[in-house]
């Protein structure tokens, strides 16, 4: 029932550092599947932000194929990157990436006004999903003006405000404290259940728990793909 | 989007904007200055008259060394002679004005003015465009009886009648009493005989003699602003007008001129010959045609002549240099706001690197930075420009003011100035907003 929404064939990343190669990523092959909880875990520098980036549409793979909704990004051009990542994807980052000028709806409004929504409706929608996250009260502050786990939950708002095929996230609770981080990943287990497509990066064992599969990398290559069998959030 | 974080860095944007803004004011203020002098310069050489040939008496250079004949007067320049020989045999020629220009103390009782006594003819307001005040001129039959009557420039006012109007009261030059008719307009600092050398325009043959006075041709005389007491020869500008009849009966042909220890006489018949053609495009051909002339009839070169419709080309000329240094400065001075905003511009797009990133992954696409970017210089260099206008309509105005130099401000001037400013914000912001937009959007994540 459940359709594909991501692929990777033999995926290869290379940078060019000098005369040096470094290969980040050597060869992964996957699928994740609409609606999956994917928890992507690994030592430092294994390459999982790299395969991240490759997912979101930021970076090209050197070699390899990656089907987004059964679209070949490789042969995608620059503006039609930027309209996928518009249209189909969600970014949680692990420092917020919250732009510090405007407020907490402004913020969230950013997707929305690169899909050329009208700013009325845009600004409804924003409050909509503000008002989701536990966000009412505080719609016109700046960002410097809310805690971390607030400030998360805005970068939340955004990734969902245009309605995404998958949400990336590049360990969100990596600067929360473990209360905060609950309270962020709760928000991950609803949108779960409601049937989103995520994939978290994460260092955290008990984090990566709260997904149904945790993909585990080794220096470029997937080491282990397995099914978490007794969910935390199902748990507590 | 553009105006909030101008707005965030407000005293950035506008020390960036004072670039432009002076080089907005600096290109109005210098364009309105330029146009103010050339209008002022041009209105008096049409005061001399476009269609005119303006012919004058000057002493040879050459005859000083004569020392011999201390007693005897140095005769030169046009004669009545001359006048008729140009009437007779140019047929284009359609008005001839015949001018004496005799230097004396005019009095009002205890009043004097040194004065320009000009004899003339009746028509000779007509011809110079000179406006009567008060009272009339003096007829045609005035003329011919040879009748005691004046007509005051009105500048000669406030020395010699203090008190009132003069018209109808009488002056006293020498032994002669004139009666005062009219009061008449000034001619200006360009019209009379010494101020015109500077605007000495040769006609082919007259090199030798001129080439040196050449030197004379001063920026100032140029703007006509006066020099008076400046330079060789310079007179006073209170004319008295009096028939040309009266001034020959009354002043006779020979005129004694003190000079430092020595007396020196002249014989001129006329001062002054002013030659009106019919035509604006026969003026040039008549002129050449004048010349050559009275180079028949006369031995040495004791006479000039003054196209007034080649003094306009020229100051036309003149113009479009000076606009063109000054055009120059302005365009330098837009450049370097051009280039202070790129730099801003250039330090911005660094300082936002972060923001680009985070627009880029949330599905930015290049020409939506390039676009937030040229925006916001374009916002900068729009609003420098405008405050530029505002700047560069307000010191013509001061410049009027304190240095009483008239300015003109062309509607086009402040157009085209924001034109450029407009301009600029493109073209000095189009580099930035590409580097923006060319960040690798990973890179610019990663960005601290
Ligand atoms: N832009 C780059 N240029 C050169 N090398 C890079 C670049 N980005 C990543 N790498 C290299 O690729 C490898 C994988 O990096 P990546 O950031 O994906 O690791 P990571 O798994 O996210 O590590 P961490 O858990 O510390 O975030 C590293 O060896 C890194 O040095
Ligand atoms: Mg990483």
């Amino acid at each position: 029932m459940n359709n594909c929404v991501i692929k990777l064939e033999d995926l290869k990343k290379n940078y060019k550092m000098g005369s040096v190669d470094i290969y980040a990523l050597r060869g992964i092959n996957m699928e994740i599947l609409e609606g999956e909880f994917v928890s992507i875990m690994g030592p430092s520098g294994c390459g999982k932000s790299t395969l991240l980036n490759v997912l979101g549409c930021l970076d090209k793979p050197t070699e390899g194929k990656y089907y987004l909704n059964g679209c070949d990004i490789s042969l995608l051009d620059d503006d039609t990157l930027s309209d996928m990542r518009c249209n189909y994807l969600g970014f949680v980052f692990q420092s917020y990436n919250l732009i510090p000028q405007l407020s907490v709806v402004e913020n969230i409004e950013i997707p929305l006004y690169y899909q050329g929504v009208s700013p009325n409706e845009s600004r409804k929608k924003a409050i909509e999903i503000a008002s989701r996250v536990g966000l009412a009260e505080r719609l016109y502050h700046k960002p410097t003006e809310l805690s971390g786990g607030q400030q998360q939950r805005v970068g939340i708002a955004r990734a969902l405000v245009n309605n995404p095929l998958v949400i990336l996230a590049d360990e969100p609770t990596g600067n929360l404290d473990s209360k905060s981080g609950k309270e962020i990943m709760d928000i991950f287990i609803e949108l779960h259940t409601q049937g989103k497509t995520i994939i978290m990066v994460t260092h955290d064992e008990n984090i990566a728990r709260y997904g149904e599969r945790i993909i585990r990398l080794k220096d470029g290559l997937i080491e282990k793909d397995e099914r978490v069998l007794s969910k935390i959030g199902a748990t507590t | 989007m553009g105006f909030k974080s101008l707005w965030l860095h407000r005293l950035r944007s506008l020390l960036t904007m004072l670039g432009i803004v002076f080089g907005v004011a600096s290109v109005i203020a210098m364009l309105a200055v330029g146009e103010g002098a050339s209008q002022v310069a041009q209105e008096q050489i049409r005061r001399l008259g476009s269609k005119n040939i303006i012919v004058r008496s000057v002493k040879p250079a050459l005859e000083q060394k004569a020392t011999g004949q201390r007693s005897r007067a140095i005769e030169y320049g046009i004669t009545w002679e001359d006048a008729t020989r140009i009437r007779s045999s140019i047929p284009d020629v359609e008005v001839l004005v015949p001018n004496r220009i005799i230097r004396d103390v005019v009095w009002n009782t205890q009043w004097r003015v040194d004065g320009q006594i000009v004899g003339t003819v009746s028509w000779y307001p007509e011809m110079r465009q000179l406006r009567i005040i008060e009272g009339r001129y003096f007829t045609e039959p005035e003329v011919a009886g040879i009748k005691n009557v004046c007509v005051l420039s009105i500048n000669t006012i406030t020395d010699l009648f203090p008190n009132g109007s003069p018209v109808g009261k009488s002056v006293r030059i020498g032994s002669d009493y004139y009666k005062v008719i009219g009061i008449i307009e000034d001619e200006g600092g360009i019209g009379t005989a010494s101020q015109s050398q500077n605007f000495l325009v040769q006609t082919s043959e007259t090199k030798n003699t001129t080439e040196r006075r050449s030197e004379n041709l001063s920026y100032q005389g140029k703007m006509g602003k006066r020099d008076e007491g400046k330079g060789p020869g310079a007179t006073p500008q209170y004319r008295i007008y009096i028939p040309i009849t009266a001034a020959q009966k009354r002043f006779g042909e020979t005129l004694v001129r003190r000079t430092t220890g020595t007396f020196e006489a002249e014989r001129v018949e006329l001062h002054e010959l002013i030659v009106m053609v019919n035509m604006e495009n026969r003026v040039e051909e008549v002129a050449r045609v004048v010349d050559s002339i009275l180079q028949k009839y006369h031995k040495q070169r004791d006479y000039e002549l003054t196209i007034p419709l080649e003094l306009l080309r020229q100051a036309e000329r003149t113009k479009q240099i000076f606009n063109l240094v000054l055009g120059t400065i302005a365009g330098i001075s837009l450049l370097v706001g051009g280039i202070g905003i790129m730099n801003i511009m250039l330090a911005t797009v660094t300082e936002r690197t972060r923001e680009i990133g985070i627009r880029r992954a949330l599905g930015a696409r290049k020409r939506d930075i390039i676009l937030q970017f040229l925006v916001e210089t374009i916002i900068m260099s729009g609003t420098g420009g405008l405050m530029g206008i505002g700047l560069g309509l307000f010191i013509p105005y001061l410049i009027t003011y304190f240095a009483s130099m008239p300015t003109i401000i062309r509607l086009w001037s402040p157009l085209v100035a924001f034109g450029i400013s407009a301009g600029i914000g493109i073209i000095f912001g189009i580099y930035p907003a590409l580097r923006a937009a060319n960040m690798d959007p990973v890179e610019a994540l990663r960005h601290e």
